[in-house]
């Protein structure tokens, strides 16, 4: 079974506890700016966006790192920091800005799950982070639809918005 | 820890600055936030100083948990002479603004003088800076958050503000900071105006370390806990926001209604939590887009509604601009612009709300003050020709929107309301229409059916507010005991553990709405992870009370005597109309002896020199 982070944004509040505990387990200290998941606020629009690292499989910083620094552990990417020269080379690489360089420490940091319980979804209070089963992340949101099958013709007014 | 150990002055006159060691003596006795902060406050600033003169303090100060892992660990307190009231100000905001402050090393800013020119002041870790702003002068604070943030390109700066009424000297200026969090009452926007201070804007990339970080953990674990599984702060706020009383209130006969002259709403409803979720006739999409955390908070009561801008209050060539999601109606903002003005109308409010978070207006005094006027208005002691043309009837929201606009752009009538409920009464001929305590208007409780609010208002030591002992909790709610709110009896202990007990949580950088679900004895264990020295509930009301004497000390020595803790006769002499508090006025009389008299203070209200002793106050 290969574990993920799976994340709604229509849950999140925008509280900032998964970049606060984040930061806390991977320093020591309490720092937003520090942490590997950002949630970004789209305050005119109402909507927040939790965002890390999607543990790509064939993953760009992984393929580009010139001194082998990041290695595939089941699924996860991690970045060994004493193998890492900060080149940055892999924050260029990666599609989606989730590898980003460390000023503090002069390496580059990333998700990295947390070795397996990971810290932002055990901190998020709705659950918009939630840690699981990759295989079926989509399960929960099929069932939503399922449940609807037998109403859904008559009842268009209820489908949020974004299904019209 | 979890203080940094470093305050910043700042020197506006002379446009410098430096690092000083935080007062841990002080911290000890005063912890963090409103009591550390009034604390510099008290030795700083001579009780006498006029509030706008240079010679005033402007301290914005965090607590020991701001911007810790803590829940709700975002607030900050602004700390000044409040020129509305003259009383000690302490004005508590969330956001994402003040533990931005600690990740640039910093437990508190405590700005000095006045600036030559408008400025605004810069901190991105080390690098600080005070900015020209004369271009930024007169803009909102919506306006300049943006203008900062592509100056200097760091769309990571959070910003602080005020608005223009603040600029021309409204006294019931807020600081704004996030778009629409406010540090909202007794003018603490007017004196930062005042000192020709536009904006913070604050960038941090430090941490913050705590005492015992496994105790720390545990703590705030079990604490979070506490606050999911509460029927308030678990389920309530977040799906309502505060605005879940609305309807409660009104039902219970407390709801203040065209300037206090009803205790009921028959619009109350329509102006509701509930109402926030109902689809509007005109687009079919209710007027609450999402509930919203701030910096920390597991709770989220937030509102971020989306104005119906089809409406007919907003102008046409505005309607763009307000064509966005922003801080929608909280309770106290509800029932201000709403029931106390007798205006029913939701999207009017939610109009109304965007335009004093964009101009940093405080709208609890905003719409009692404009209540007020309605109620002149009404007796004819205001006319069309002194309200710039405005039909300023209660239960108009075209009326309330245009008095609303007058504040903003200062026309010559917005200047009126601008300086309050108080001021405005007098120069119009009836100090006796102005509901408000030591200047300062009065929240959404009415004392005549919740009579511990009574107690409340007229002895809150920043004038009239809900904040200083929300008595509310137990006389309404039934946290952490049901007390009877018709009653008087037990009501003058009651309000004075509040007070205590509010004082120390509001030192914490946590956030008072915690209290519907924790006592000290879930807060104290936090503190005491967090911080070094010793934290127990004894010594977090200890440090309660000493608090609320050090305040009521300044505010003699400023002048405010204890006459002035009462309440407006309309509450005293005129009895509630309807509901269950019929017949009834406020009985401030059978409460305020027994205050004093557990208060340590003499029959008259003074402090005996032996209560003054005991806090090392004297």
């Amino acid at each position: 079974m290969e574990m993920a982070l799976v994340i709604d944004p229509g849950k999140c509040t925008a509280c900032r506890q998964c970049e606060l505990a984040c930061s806390y387990r991977h320093t020591g200290e309490f720092n937003p700016s520090r942490s590997r998941i950002v949630v970004f606020d789209f305050h005119t629009k109402g909507r927040f966006v939790p965002y890390t690292c999607t543990q790509c499989d064939q993953a760009w910083c992984q393929q580009v790192c010139p001194v082998g620094a990041i290695t595939n552990e089941n699924g996860v990417k991690v970045v060994h920091e004493d193998i890492c020269v900060g080149c940055k080379v892999c924050t260029i690489a990666c599609p989606f800005g989730t590898v980003n360089y460390d000023p503090a420490s002069g390496k580059v940091i990333k998700c990295d799950l947390c070795g397996g319980d990971p810290a932002c979804a055990a901190a998020c209070p709705t659950e918009a982070i939630v840690y699981t089963d990759i295989s079926v992340q989509g399960f929960e949101k099929m069932r939503k639809w399922a449940e609807r099958v037998d109403t859904a013709p008559q009842a268009g007014g209820d489908l949020p918005p974004a299904a019209h | 820890m979890s203080w940094t150990g470093k305050i910043l002055r700042v020197n506006l006159t002379e446009g410098t600055w430096a690092d000083e060691d935080l007062n841990m003596d002080w911290a000890m006795q005063y912890l963090g936030q409103r009591g550390l902060g009034t604390k510099y406050l008290v030795e700083e600033v001579d009780p006498k100083t006029d509030p706008l003169s240079p010679e005033n303090k402007l301290i914005f100060a965090t607590g020991p948990l701001t911007g810790t892992g803590a829940s709700t660990s975002a607030r900050y307190s602004v700390i000044t002479k409040s020129p509305l009231t003259n009383c000690v100000a302490c004005s508590n905001s969330g956001g994402y603004f003040g533990p931005e402050i600690k990740y640039c090393g910093y437990d508190m800013i405590i700005f000095e003088g006045k600036s030559p020119k408008p400025v605004y002041f810069l901190m991105i870790d080390d690098h600080i800076e005070l900015v020209d702003a004369e271009d930024l002068w007169g803009k909102s604070v919506w306006e300049v958050d943006e203008a900062i943030k592509d100056a200097h390109q760091e769309p990571l700066l959070h910003i602080a503000a005020i608005g223009h009424p603040a600029e021309y000297g409204a006294l019931i200026s807020a600081v704004v900071n996030d778009g629409h969090r406010a540090a909202g009452r007794s003018g603490v926007g007017t004196v930062m105006g005042s000192k020709n201070l536009k904006a913070l804007a604050v960038h941090g990339t430090r941490g913050l370390k705590v005492k015992d970080p496994e105790a720390f953990a545990q703590a705030v674990e079990a604490a979070k806990k506490v606050l999911a599984e509460n029927a308030v702060t678990g389920e309530a706020l977040p799906t309502y926001g505060t605005q879940v009383l609305m309807n409660i209130i009104n039902e219970i006969g407390a709801l203040p209604t065209r300037n206090a002259r009803d205790v009921q709403f028959e619009g109350a409803n329509e102006i509701s939590g509930e109402a926030m979720h109902r689809p509007r006739r005109s687009d079919g999409r209710p007027n609450l887009v999402t509930n919203q955390g701030c910096f920390g908070c597991t709770i989220a009561c937030g509102r971020v509604s989306k104005l119906d801008v089809t409406i007919p209050c907003v102008k046409p060539e505005d309607k763009e601009k307000y064509d966005i999601a922003s801080g929608g109606v909280e309770y106290e903002n509800a029932w201000a612009l709403g029931a106390d003005t007798g205006v029913d109308d939701l999207e009017a409010l939610t109009y109304c709300n965007y335009r004093c978070n964009e101009h940093a207006l405080d709208p609890i005094s905003v719409g009692a003050t404009i209540a007020a006027a309605m109620e002149l208005y009404d007796i004819g002691a205001l006319t069309k020709e002194t309200t710039g043309g405005i039909e300023l009837k209660f239960g108009s929201a075209e009326a309330l929107c245009r008095a609303v606009d007058a504040i903003c752009e200062g026309t010559d009538f917005g200047k009126d309301l601008a300086m309050g409920s108080k001021r405005l009464c007098e120069k119009y001929g009836h100090p006796e229409l102005s509901m408000t305590v030591k200047g300062q208007e009065f929240p959404a409780y009415d004392p005549r059916g919740i009579q511990g609010m009574g107690l409340t208002y007229a002895t809150s030591n920043r004038g009239a507010c809900h904040l200083r002992s929300y008595t509310v909790a137990s006389e309404v709610l039934g946290i952490p005991e049901k007390t009877d709110p018709l009653a008087t009896e037990g009501k003058a202990a009651l309000v004075k553990a509040f007070q205590d007990a509010t004082a120390a949580v509001d030192s914490t950088g946590l956030c008072i709405f915690t209290t519907f679900a924790w006592t000290l004895e879930d807060i104290a264990p936090q503190v005491d992870a967090a911080c070094e020295g010793e934290w127990t509930v004894e010594k977090l009301l200890e440090v309660g009370e000493r608090i609320w004497n050090m305040e009521r000390k300044f505010n003699l020595d400023a002048g405010i005597t204890p006459e002035e803790d009462t309440l407006p006769k309309r509450i005293l002499k005129e009895a509630a109309k309807t509901g269950p508090a019929k017949g009834l006025v406020n009985g401030l009389d059978r409460m305020l002896p027994e205050y004093y008299e557990l208060r340590g203070w003499t029959p008259e209200g003074y402090p005996k020199p032996e209560t003054l002793e005991r806090f090392g106050l004297a």
